[in-house]
């Protein structure tokens, strides 16, 4: 039960991908063709707000409900960060889905997001097989 | 107000609410937005098969695998629940290229079914957007260390600069894909 937060907020989460049609196949060749300002709306609001709330968190020292000081972990980079995401790019335009969209279109009843979902799967599972191997 | 709610979100709706859910996360309980982790959590906890990256206690991750049980029951409830139209509202210009390069003639739904339909896995078609997609972006989130949550929103939220050069590289291969060899494979 101590997940149960987690689990409103994903469900509220997966209700705003849903009706803003972040999900859809259609909406994501539109951004790529640059056709409408939708897509670029959506995330580009979302990083503003995002950006203003960790300032917010970060200056006036904020701490999660437990009274645990927030941190928030760097992302580093090394040449995976692009060859990686060049790697998904191309499956994004593909199946027009990030995994998030993919979990949201499963349950808005898309049987083949079933599909997808496997085949990430054996995509992350092949990935950590091979990692020792791959350049970064 | 309940006819508000049953009608696609705009961005400035939408966007704000995704941005939200960052400092959402972290004050609830301490936890960074990012959904394809929860692919590396399910193969460590179904299938570890002794590989280093997926020996670890994915147990303490349970949180982020509830979190995307959320987004399938959120997108049950904002599909079938709340309403939907029938055609998704892109624009004429997308719809007619969508016709005329990959030669699609049904735009209801929220993906074509012509190239995303089940009995599609008995042709080249399905296996390459159903298997082939779905394996580059499984493949390609864990590489790179984040998706368009991970990377573009919370990331991007956070300054980091690697985030950054991610969403750079998401753009590189998408924009590649639809432009360069979409036009080739039709």
């Amino acid at each position: 039960m101590k997940h149960f937060k987690y689990l409103v907020l994903g469900t509220l989460f997966g209700i705003i991908l849903t009706k803003s049609e972040v999900i859809s196949w259609f909406r994501i060749q539109e951004m790529f063709r640059f056709q409408a300002f939708h897509m670029y709306g959506v995330i580009g609001s979302a990083i503003v707000v995002g950006i203003i709330s960790i300032q917010l968190i970060k200056r006036n020292r904020l701490k999660s409900i437990d009274g645990e000081e927030i941190k928030l972990a760097d992302k580093k980079f090394n040449h995976g960060i692009w060859i990686g995401g060049f790697i998904f790019g191309v499956g994004w335009a593909i199946t027009g889905a990030c995994p998030g969209p993919l979990f949201a279109q499963l349950g808005s009843g898309v049987g083949a997001a079933a599909v997808m979902i496997v085949a990430a799967l054996a995509g992350t599972w092949t990935y950590s097989a091979l990692r020792e191997k791959l350049p970064y | 107000m309940l006819e508000l709610l049953q009608k696609p979100w705009p961005w400035y709706v939408a966007g704000p609410l995704i941005g939200l859910t960052v400092p959402a996360l972290l004050l609830i309980g301490n936890k960074a937005l990012g959904i394809s982790s929860s692919l590396r959590h399910v193969c460590a906890a179904c299938m570890p098969a002794g590989i280093p990256f997926l020996t670890y206690n994915w147990r303490a991750e349970i949180w982020n695998l509830v979190f995307v049980l959320g987004v399938a029951l959120g997108g049950f409830i904002g599909y079938q629940v709340m309403g939907h139209p029938d055609v998704v509202g892109i624009s004429p210009e997308t719809i007619n290229d969508l016709k005329t390069e990959l030669h699609l003639t049904d735009f209801s739904g929220l993906l074509p079914h012509e190239l995303f339909s089940l009995d599609g896995l008995a042709n080249w078609k399905g296996w390459f957007f159903l298997v082939f997609g779905g394996f580059l972006v499984g493949f390609g989130t864990r590489y790179a260390g984040g998706c368009t949550s991970g990377h573009a929103i919370s990331g991007l939220s956070n300054l980091q600069w690697a985030s950054l050069v991610a969403v750079i590289g998401f753009f590189a291969g998408g924009l590649l894909m639809t432009w360069v060899v979409y036009p080739m494979m039709f």
